[in-house]
């Protein structure tokens, strides 16, 4: 089954024509996704190899029936990207782009509120279904098909724990990336319910960080609502309060948001934590071989 | 959504998201002006004399202000009452050049003084936690307010606004009589800059917007004695006059150099210089090099890209911290390719000639002839290791 993006996934990619969006839209067409359209205002008719380009994201999806969008658009035009696909009625939406300002997530996480269209990202590096789907910039080769989930406010640490897990044997149902800004369309909740109720999915694996509360609230949420066991990984037990460690989420404020915090409110629900990436997945490989 | 009152409040401090411009207390001023937020007219010094002539201008008595991006100012010594300008030159002698928590004053705010009545507080952050704007309001003002929040967490009003319905004469009217404001034309002066602080907060795309503290004078009027602001570094784009407000000198100067150079970087206090891609990589390998018992210099991003000058760049901020005795790179090519990095670093070895052990990991994309480059390059001070750990534990061990 997989969450989000899989067999049934039709792409559309708004900034198809950029060379980020050209390059990694081909890229995700290789490793076996739909990539239907792309669109590009003032581009309608032209194609990238083979991919038929629209003005608008409607008359893409008139044409093409796309339910997925890929938003590889410049900053200051994203959310306005992101808008304009949920009124074409995209269902899933992943936003690659990196410095959406935060007014404007802040606006768009209100709007998407019981809509019925999730969001992942901005600055996120996409969602990848093993063997299914690739919508994003997660490089596939590095991951093998499988049974655990993983969720993560990071890119390249991702890699790394996936890594980690092929070493052991272990495959992945869905990786997602969710972002490292202070607001992203979905939170670690959201993708922890998506893997709850996917059929393939027997474990999940959340790579945390400092900053926010979103940690604490996953953990609450996988004490009363999730059956799977989850182990978790948090970045940042070392960094100074009041430093952005690269992320923009990624900061101490005060007291609030240290790794040490997160780490206790996880196995204070009994979620076991992993000090180094390949503790984690050595925690992983236990349950699985339990 | 008012959580006043509940039980357990989660600690109501400002929750500066980063990546932000921070503004200095005249900056802040100036933009609370823009939006007809009052504050006493004031003027920016950097030298006694420029103090004297502002004191002159301004009418006696004025309060000289260090501006440092930093709080507990009073305490420090940085703000002082003047009865004439020549009082004024002499106690902005006094300031100019004193440090405050690391900070080094070099300008002063000259400001009409103002008669204190009472002193609130009103806030406007940027919950991430509600994804909301959060207002918060306390007739306590003047201390600090993380204090009233755990002594008397009563005495502090908390609203959001929904970021779709904006702010409303609604939130006004609830942030002033749940706040116990009674005096009536106060209630009608606060209800009205809660407009115009979200109005300021909206348009200026700030991530807080802090009046601590909002004064009212003998006469009742409600005034903006502080301001603490800070902005989304995102939506500077559209905003220069904004952007030009940062003060690059105050910055840290190897995290400036960084900045130039367009590479991530926060110095940190021991000798394992780290270099990573990617900020949660990089995050974790500080926290790994620390598990394995030692001390790392830096947090080092290289960012998404990581051509090969982008890794010379990196490490010219790096080696430039003299505490540093060895250097882990630890890189997990994604879009990132490990030749590239390996390309990189024989260059910025040759190029300056770096002396220090330096370990290396590579994985993912092209990782495999990375690691070959870096073989065949046969240079004595290069390490490769084949994982993260222990890479780590090799770059503790050679700078031990």
């Amino acid at each position: 089954m997989a969450i989000l993006v899989d067999t049934e996934t039709r792409l559309v990619v708004q900034g198809l024509t950029g060379s980020e969006g050209r390059f990694h839209g081909l890229r995700n067409r290789s490793h076996g996704t739909n990539v239907v359209a792309g669109v590009t205002p003032g581009k309608g008719g032209q194609d990238v190899e083979g991919v038929p380009v629209f003005d608008t994201v409607a008359s893409a999806v008139a044409a093409t029936d796309a339910n997925t969008a890929m938003v590889f658009v410049p900053a200051p035009f994203a959310a306005d990207a992101m808008y304009e696909a949920i009124d074409a009625g995209i269902v899933v939406i992943i936003c690659i782009t990196e410095g959406v300002p935060a007014h404007e997530m802040l606006r768009l996480h209100a709007y998407i509120q019981g809509r019925g269209v999730t969001v992942i990202g901005p600055n996120c590096p996409g969602a990848l279904s093993p063997g299914k789907a690739n919508v994003g910039i997660i490089p596939a080769e590095i991951f093998r098909e499988g049974a655990v989930g993983l969720v993560s406010r990071s890119g390249t640490l991702t890699y790394q724990i996936g890594h980690e897990l092929t070493q052991l044997g272990l495959g992945n149902s869905t990786i997602v990336g969710i972002g490292g800004d202070p607001v992203v369309g979905s939170s670690f909740l959201e993708i922890l319910a998506l893997f709850e109720a996917d059929s393939q999915t027997e474990q999940v694996v959340m790579v945390g960080e400092i900053g926010g509360d979103e940690e604490e609230k996953a953990a609450a949420f996988i004490e009363s609502e999730m059956s799977k066991p989850v182990v978790a990984y948090i970045a940042g037990f070392t960094a100074p309060p009041g430093k952005t460690m690269g992320h923009a989420g990624a900061i101490i404020s005060g007291s609030a948001g240290t790794a040490q915090a997160k780490k206790e409110a996880l196995e204070a629900k009994g979620v076991r934590v992993g000090t180094t990436p390949t503790e984690t997945a050595q925690f992983v490989a236990e349950i699985v071989r339990a | 959504m008012l959580a006043h009152g509940e039980a357990h409040p989660r600690p109501p401090e400002p929750d500066r998201l980063a990546r932000a411009l921070d503004l200095y207390e005249y900056q802040g001023k100036e933009l609370f002006r823009r939006y007809g937020i009052p504050s006493s007219d004031g003027r920016l010094a950097t030298t006694p004399k420029e103090a004297r002539a502002a004191a002159d201008e301004l009418g006696t008595p004025v309060v000289v202000k260090a501006q440092v991006l930093t709080g507990g100012r009073g305490k420090a010594g940085g703000i002082k009452l003047a009865e004439s300008p020549a009082d004024a030159a002499a106690r902005a002698a006094d300031i100019l050049g004193i440090d405050i928590r690391g900070h080094t004053v070099t300008k002063v705010w000259i400001e009409h003084a103002s008669d204190i009545e009472r002193e609130y507080y009103l806030s406007l952050t940027f919950d991430r936690s509600a994804k909301k704007p959060l207002f918060m309001f306390t007739t306590q003002g003047g201390i600090d307010i993380e204090e009233v929040a755990a002594t008397s967490p009563e005495a502090l009003v908390r609203l959001h606004v929904d970021p779709l319905e904006g702010c409303q004469p609604w939130h006004g009217r609830r942030i002033v009589y749940d706040g116990a404001v009674a005096d009536p034309g106060e209630q009608k002066q606060i209800a009205a800059i809660v407009g115009k602080l979200y109005e300021a907060f909206v348009g200026c795309e700030a991530m807080l917007c802090e009046i601590n503290p909002l004064i009212v004078t003998p006469e009742g009027e409600v005034r903006a004695l502080d301001s603490k602001f800070t902005v989304d570094d995102n939506a500077l784009f559209r905003h220069a006059d904004i952007a030009e407000m940062r003060d690059v000198g105050a910055a840290d100067p190897l995290e400036a150099l960084a900045r130039e150079k367009g590479v991530t970087y926060v110095k940190l206090d021991g000798e394992v210089g780290v270099l990573g891609n990617g900020a949660g990589l990089t995050m974790s390998t500080v926290d790994v090099v620390t598990f394995v018992g030692g001390r790392p210099a830096n947090f080092c991003d290289l960012g998404g890209g990581g051509d090969a000058q982008g890794v010379v760049d990196a490490l010219e901020v790096i080696t430039r911290d003299p505490q540093v005795r060895a250097i882990f790179f630890n890189i997990f090519g994604g879009i990132t390719r490990c030749d590239e990095v390996a390309r990189g670093i024989l260059q910025a070895v040759e190029q300056m000639g770096i002396a220090y052990p330096m370990v290396v990991r590579l994985d993912g994309t092209n990782a495999e002839d990375g690691r070959r480059i870096l073989t065949e390059a046969t240079l004595s001070n290069l390490h490769v290791e084949a994982t993260m750990l222990d890479g780590a534990r090799r770059a503790v061990e050679l700078a031990a």
